[in-house]
C-alpha cells in the first residue's frame, strides 16, 4: 500500500500543483470579476443592472460541466479559438464563481449603512472615489465568510475539469490506475484525503483570517 | 455681499412638496440656528445647500459663486461645505484618526503623513487626541460626534452644516460636544439644526424658526426669544423650552 | 431537431437521479442530523466525521471511488446505480447540515415543554422538533433540490446517460457543440427557474407564522 503510493506520488503531486493553479486563478478571476458586477449592479446606470441580472441567471443556472463544454469544445474547438483544457477550465470555473462572488459581495454592501456614502460625498469624494476608499474595503471584510464558502467549493470543483481533459489530480489518478488496476482504491483515498486536507486547512485558514480582519469592535450597523 | 445666499428653494420629494421657497443669508464666521417641528424639511434644507439632494428649483451662492449651476464641480464646492449627521457616520473601518484624514488624502491630495499630521490637530481641537488610534466602535456617542466635526473641521471649510448634532446623544454626553461647536462660533461659519435652545440663546448670531416648508421668522436669538413677532413663533418657543430647558 | 428524442431521454434519467438522491438524502440527513444534535459522544462524533469527509471532497472524487474503485474490494454497480448511490451519500451530508441548523435554531423550551408534558426524548423529537425543523429547512432543501439537479450533470463522466451525456454525445457526432450544449443550457436554466417558483409556492403554504425566521444555515452554491 504504502509502495504504491511511493510510486504514484510524482504524478499525483504534478495533478495537485495543477489542481492548484486551476483553484487559484479561477478564484482570482472570479474574486475580481465578482466585485465589478456586485459594484455595478448596486451603482450602475441603466441597463447595466439588468446585464448583470442576466449574467448571475446564466451562469449560476447551468452546471460548470455545460460550461466547460461550451468553452472548451464549442468556443476552442468548434468555433477555432484555440484555447487549452486548462485556460478554458479557468474562465468556466471564474466566470461562473463571478456569478456567486456577485451576490456575495453584493449583499455586503448592501449590509453597509447607507451614511457611509453619505458622508463621503458630503466631504466632496467622487462616487467612484466614495465605492474605492470607503464602501469597498468594508465590503471586502463583511465577505471573509461567503468567500471562504466560495473558496471550497471552487477548490472540489476544479475536479470536474477532467471532463474536458485537464491533467489535475483526479486524471493523474485516473492515468495510475489504468496503468496499474491494483492501485485503483488507495489512489482515490489518497487523493480524498489530498482534497480533505486543503478543504479543511483553507478552512481553518480563512476563518482565522475572518478573525484577523475583523478589526476590534468593527461592527456594521450599529452605531450607537 | 453674503458669504452663504440662499435664494428661493425649493424641494419636492415626489408628489410631497418639502421646501417651498426659502431664502436668508449669512456672513462669514456667523452662527444660524435651525428650529423648528420635526418633518418640517430642516435635514432637507442642509441637504439640499450641499446638493447632496439637489433642490428643484431656486440658487445658493457660496463667497460669491453660484453653486446651484449645473456646470459647477460640486465635489470641489463641497470640500468648503462640511457637513456633521445626527448618526455620526464615521467610517467604521477606519480609526478616528484615518477618518479624520481620508479626506484630506483623497480629495485634497495630502500626502498621508502631512494628512496625518493635520488630522492629530484637529481631534486635539475636539480634544480627542488619545483617541486617534480607536476605531468607531470602541468611542462614546460624544466622542463619535466630536470626531465626525474634526473630521468636517479638517477640510477647511467655509461652513458647516450641523444637522441635529447631539440629538442621538445620552443627555450627559450632549455638553461636550456643545462645548467644542461653541469653541468654533466666528472662527468658521455654522448653520446648526437643534433643538438646545441654551446654545441657540447663547452661541447664535440668528436664528431661523422653520414650519411646514418656509421660514415663518428669523431674527437675533434676543428679538426670538423675547419679542417674536409672530404667534407661532412664540407658541413653538415656549414648548420647546419647557421640553428642553433653559440653557 | 433529430436529436430532441435522445435529449429527453437524458433529461428523464437527470430528473430521476436528482428526486432519488433528493429524497434518500433527505432520509439519511435527518438520521446524520438526529445522531449529531441528540446522539452520544461515539454516535455523534461518527455522524460529524460521515459529514465533515463528504462536505471536504468532491463528488467526483466520491463517484469514482464508488464505481472504479468498489469492484477491486468486490462492490461492482451499474453506472446508475453507483451515480444514485454517490448522489445520495453526497446529498445527506449536506441536508444533514441545513436540518442540523434549524434543528438548533428552534428554541430548547420546545423540547422542554415536550418533555414535561410526558413526551419521551424520541416522541418529542418526532412529533415536536422536526416537524418544525423540516419547515424551517425548506429553502436549503429547495437550493439542494437545483443544486442536485445541476450537478447529476457530472456523472455523464462514469458514464450515465443522463442529458449532458446524450448532449455530449450527438454533439461529438455531429461537431456542433455550441448549438447542442446552449439548448442543454437552456434546459437547465427553465428548470431551475421552474423549480424555485414551486418550491417558492410550496414554502408560502407550509409557513408558520413567525416560525424560522432566524434560522442561519450556510448553503452550497445553488442558485
Ligand atoms: N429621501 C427622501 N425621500 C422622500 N421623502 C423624504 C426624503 N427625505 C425626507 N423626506 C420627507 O420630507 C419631509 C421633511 O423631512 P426632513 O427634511 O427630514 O425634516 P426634518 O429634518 O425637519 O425633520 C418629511 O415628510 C420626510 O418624510
Ligand atoms: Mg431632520
Amino acid at each position: 500500500m504504502l509502495e504504491i503510493l511511493a510510486n504514484s506520488l510524482p504524478q499525483l503531486a504534478e495533478g495537485l500543483k495543477t489542481t492548484i493553479g486551476l483553484t487559484v486563478l479561477s478564484l482570482i478571476l472570479g474574486t475580481i470579476l465578482g466585485i465589478f458586477l456586485a459594484v455595478i449592479r448596486i451603482y450602475g446606470k441603466f441597463p447595466l443592472p439588468y446585464l448583470i441580472i442576466f449574467y448571475e441567471r446564466v451562469f449560476r443556472g447551468i452546471p460548470l460541466i455545460v460550461i466547460f463544454f461550451l468553452f472548451y469544445f464549442g468556443l476552442s474547438l468548434q468555433i477555432g479559438l484555440n484555447i487549452d483544457p486548462f485556460t478554458a477550465a479557468i474562465f468556466g470555473l471564474g466566470l461562473r464563481g463571478a456569478a456567486y462572488q456577485a451576490q456575495i459581495f453584493r449583499s455586503a454592501i448592501n449590509s453597509i449603512p447607507e451614511g457611509q456614502m453619505v458622508a463621503a460625498r458630503s466631504l466632496g469624494m467622487s462616487k467612484l472615489s466614495a465605492i474605492r476608499n470607503i464602501i469597498l474595503p468594508q465590503m471586502l471584510r463583511l465577505s471573509v465568510p461567503g468567500w471562504s464558502n466560495e473558496f471550497t467549493i471552487v477548490l472540489k470543483d476544479t475536479s470536474i475539469a477532467f471532463s474536458i481533459g485537464v491533467i489535475e489530480l483526479m486524471r493523474q489518478g485516473r492515468y495510475i490506475y489504468v496503468n496499474n488496476p491494483d492501485y485503483v482504491l488507495p489512489v482515490f483515498l489518497f487523493i480524498a484525503l489530498i482534497y480533505f486536507i486543503m478543504v479543511i486547512s483553507a478552512n481553518k485558514t480563512l476563518s482565522y483570517l475572518e478573525k484577523k480582519y475583523k478589526m476590534s469592535g468593527f461592527e456594521i450597523g450599529v452605531e450607537r | 455681499m453674503h458669504m452663504l445666499e440662499v435664494k428661493d428653494i425649493h424641494k419636492s420629494y415626489g408628489d410631497l412638496e418639502v421646501l417651498k421657497g426659502i431664502s436668508f443669508s449669512m456672513n462669514k464666521g456667523e452662527t444660524a440656528v435651525i428650529i423648528g417641528t420635526s418633518g418640517t424639511g430642516k435635514s432637507t434644507l442642509l441637504r439640499c445647500i450641499n446638493q447632496l439632494h439637489p433642490p428643484d428649483k431656486g440658487e445658493i451662492w457660496l463667497d460669491g459663486v453660484n453653486i446651484t449651476d449645473p456646470k459647477i464641480d460640486i465635489n470641489k464646492i463641497r470640500q468648503k461645505i462640511g457637513f456633521v449627521f445626527q448618526e455620526f457616520n464615521l467610517f467604521n473601518h477606519l480609526t478616528a484618526l484615518r477618518n479624520v484624514s481620508i479626506g484630506l488624502e483623497k480629495v485634497k491630495g495630502f500626502t498621508k503623513e502631512k494628512a496625518e499630521k493635520k488630522a492629530i490637530e484637529e481631534l486635539k481641537r475636539v480634544g480627542l487626541k488619545d483617541q486617534a488610534k480607536q476605531y468607531p466602535a470602541q468611542l462614546s456617542g460624544g466622542q463619535k460626534q466630536r470626531v465626525g466635526i474634526a473630521r468636517a473641521l479638517a477640510m477647511d471649510p467655509t461652513i458647516i452644516l450641523f444637522d441635529e448634532p447631539t440629538s442621538a446623544l445620552d443627555p450627559e454626553l450632549i455638553g461636550d460636544v456643545l462645548d467644542v461647536m461653541k469653541s468654533l462660533a466666528h472662527k468658521v461659519a455654522m448653520l446648526v439644526v437643534t433643538h438646545e435652545m441654551g446654545f441657540a440663546r447663547n452661541v447664535a448670531d440668528e436664528i431661523i424658526f422653520m414650519e411646514g416648508g418656509v421660514i415663518v421668522e428669523s431674527g437675533p436669538p434676543k428679538q426670538m426669544f423675547q419679542n417674536p413677532k409672530k404667534a407661532r413663533t412664540k407658541e413653538f418657543l415656549g414648548r420647546i423650552s419647557t421640553l428642553y430647558g433653559k440653557d | 431537431m433529430e436529436s430532441l428524442p435522445s435529449l429527453l431521454d437524458g433529461l428523464y434519467i437527470t430528473l430521476i437521479l436528482t428526486f432519488i438522491s433528493l429524497i434518500a438524502g433527505l432520509f439519511l440527513g435527518i438520521g446524520l442530523a438526529l445522531g449529531r444534535v441528540y446522539g452520544g459522544k461515539i454516535v455523534s462524533a461518527i455522524c460529524i466525521g460521515y459529514i465533515e469527509i463528504i462536505r471536504g471532497t468532491p463528488l467526483l472524487v466520491q463517484l469514482f471511488i464508488i464505481y472504479f474503485a468498489f469492484p477491486s474490494i468486490g462492490i461492482t454497480l451499474e453506472a446508475i446505480d453507483a451515480a444514485l448511490l454517490g448522489l445520495s451519500l453526497n446529498s445527506g451530508a449536506y441536508q444533514a447540515e441545513y436540518l442540523r441548523g434549524s434543528i438548533q435554531s428552534i428554541p430548547s423550551g420546545q423540547m422542554v415543554a415536550a418533555r414535561t408534558i410526558g413526551m419521551t426524548k424520541l416522541q418529542s423529537i418526532k412529533n415536536i422538533v422536526l416537524p418544525q425543523a423540516l419547515r424551517i429547512s425548506i429553502p436549503a432543501w429547495s437550493n439542494e433540490l437545483i443544486y442536485l439537479l445541476k450537478y447529476t450533470s457530472i456523472v455523464y463522466i462514469i458514464q450515465v446517460k443522463e442529458l449532458t451525456a446524450e448532449g455530449k454525445f450527438i454533439a461529438a457526432e455531429t461537431f456542433k457543440f455550441l448549438e447542442i450544449f446552449a439548448i442543454i443550457a437552456i434546459i437547465y436554466l427553465v428548470l431551475t427557474i421552474v423549480f424555485s417558483t414551486i418550491i417558492e409556492k410550496f414554502e408560502k403554504k407550509l409557513r408558520i407564522p413567525g416560525l424560522g425566521e432566524k434560522a442561519k444555515i450556510g448553503l452550497r452554491n445553488a442558485l
